[in-house]
């Protein structure tokens, strides 16, 4: 099972989770799995042509997957997978 | 009953001493010159690139300054007779390769040696910094390049409050704030540069009020303006540092670009109730905002903290984090957070890193946007068509 982190922002919409737990092969899996438990996170993560938001960054052990293999990234079982949303508040 | 001039016999005839020349000679060959004089007589001249220890602290801290004994050392005085001394002490703790400078300093000056300008803090600096002064990573130099330093903070909010101070406490002798609003009573849980009293007043000049009381060795540049596209050059132009307290993504941007645009690195910080996000941009050393995160979020998904709420001690936190990082590249010591984001979560009590990488297809920094600004041609950043934010055009103003 790989962990994945949900940030605050994103909380209301995993029903309160902080950490959610998922068994899958690649990053888009993970966020398939994701909405699958808490589906009201689809609109937060994902547009509406499936691919995640310029504003949400996805990290695999802390690198930003763009620069791995976006949503084809592999996640191996003990990976650590944190989602990050801009905030803004100063 | 031995005569303090018997003893310096004594201690002399032990020790070996080289002339000025020859103490130059070994200094270009890679030896550690060592000042064993009080302060003021260091601060009033010494010879560049020697480390200082006072005599009477020499057995207490020369091992932290100088770790290997077999170094090549000359330790020197005004004259030579404490420098014998302190060369006889460094023999009792094992330096092997120590020589008195003949003469001190007073017969290298008169050989026409290299002896630095002194750095001149005045007594009352050197007393309100002398914790600063300790530390060799800020030591005077450091002190007085603090002094001469220029930081701009935009917002004096949650996190401008206490970056505010604690730059001010450090002496960055001109601190810049730009904000546009005045003192409410729901900022004062967390906006700690403001009071109960100044309620209604111009948060500038709450900000200065303040920090002229804490250091009067500060000058503050108020500019009572919002940040935006019409003077965000202008404002920003001159400073060495730009600490990014704003709370909304469109300032965030305007300041990013443009901080590129003129080559100023940012100390950016955001927060959201609980948790913290904090990271340097230096231009084209690491990413920038836009490589971090390429579009804002829409608002409704990026409540800020009069929507949502936050407690007051997260800024506080990172606005510090903030000043720090500021220290650290006014000074040029440490590891900027360049490339680095740092996350803090409040709750669970944890910092986070994650690598950040440059977007080869940066809008801004890219090296294709270097070359257009480079030459002088107008560069714009698209908007995403279902933006609710002006993105804004930056200009190559370089």
């Amino acid at each position: 099972m790989s962990r994945v982190h949900i940030p605050q922002v994103l909380r209301p919409a995993a029903d309160g989770a902080k950490v959610v737990d998922v068994e899958a092969p690649t990053v888009g899996a993970v966020v398939d799995a994701l909405v699958e438990q808490h589906p009201a996170l689809g609109d937060r993560l994902r547009s509406p042509d499936g691919e995640l938001h310029r504003f949400v960054n996805v990290y695999l052990n802390g690198e930003d997957v763009r620069y791995l293999d976006g949503l084809d990234t592999r996640v191996g079982p003990d990976d650590e997978v944190r989602l990050l949303p801009a905030i803004a508040g100063g | 009953m031995t005569s303090s001039m018997d003893l310096f016999r004594q201690v002399r005839s032990a020790i070996t001493e080289v002339s000025p020349s020859e103490a130059d000679r070994l200094r270009a060959e890679g030896s550690i010159l060592l000042d064993v004089r009080e302060p003021s007589e260091w601060d009033a001249g010494h010879i560049p690139g020697a480390i200082h220890v006072p005599r009477g602290y020499l057995e207490e801290r020369i091992e932290a300054a100088i770790p290997d004994h077999d170094r090549s050392i000359v330790v020197y005085c005004a004259t030579g007779v404490r420098s014998a001394y302190g060369s006889a002490t460094l023999g009792q703790l094992g330096y092997r390769n120590v020589a008195n400078l003949a003469g001190g300093i007073e017969a290298w000056r008169r050989l026409g040696l290299p002896v630095e300008a002194p750095v001149g803090l005045t007594p009352a600096q050197q007393e309100r910094y002398s914790r600063h002064l300790l530390i060799p990573e800020v030591g005077t130099d450091g002190q007085k390049r603090l002094l001469d330093s220029k930081v701009l903070i935009i917002g004096a909010g949650g996190l401008g409050s206490p970056a505010g101070l604690y730059l001010a406490a450090a002496s960055v002798g001109t601190l810049g704030i730009v904000d546009f609003d005045v003192v409410e009573a729901s900022n004062l849980q967390r906006q700690v540069l403001h009071t109960t009293d100044r309620v209604g007043v111009k948060k500038v000049d709450s900000a200065r009020e303040t920090i002229e009381a804490l250091n009067p060795d500060v000058e503050v540049t108020a500019y009572d303006t919002a940040l935006g596209s019409d003077n965000v050059e202008r404002l920003i132009g001159g400073y060495d540092v730009i600490l990014d307290g704003t709370d909304t993504f469109d300032t965030r941007y305007l300041l990013n670009d443009a901080a590129v645009a003129a080559g100023l690195p940012v100390v950016h910080a955001s927060v959201f109730r609980f948790e913290g996000q904090l990271t340097t941009f230096v231009p084209y050393q690491g990413p920038c905002y836009r490589c971090l995160y390429p579009t804002p979020p829409p608002p409704e998904l990026a409540p800020g903290c009069s929507v949502a709420g936050v407690l007051g001690v997260v800024p506080g936190i990172m606005g510090m984090l903030q000043a720090n990082e500021v220290l650290k590249l006014l000074l040029g010591i440490g590891e900027p957070l360049v490339g680095r984001l740092l996350l803090f979560d409040a709750l669970a009590g944890t910092f986070d890193e994650l690598r950040l990488a440059r977007d080869p297809a940066c809008p801004v920094c890219s090296d294709t946007a270097r070359a257009t600004r480079a030459r002088g041609e107008l560069l714009t950043v698209p908007g995403p068509a279902d933006s609710p934010f002006v993105l804004t055009s930056v200009e190559g103003s370089r």
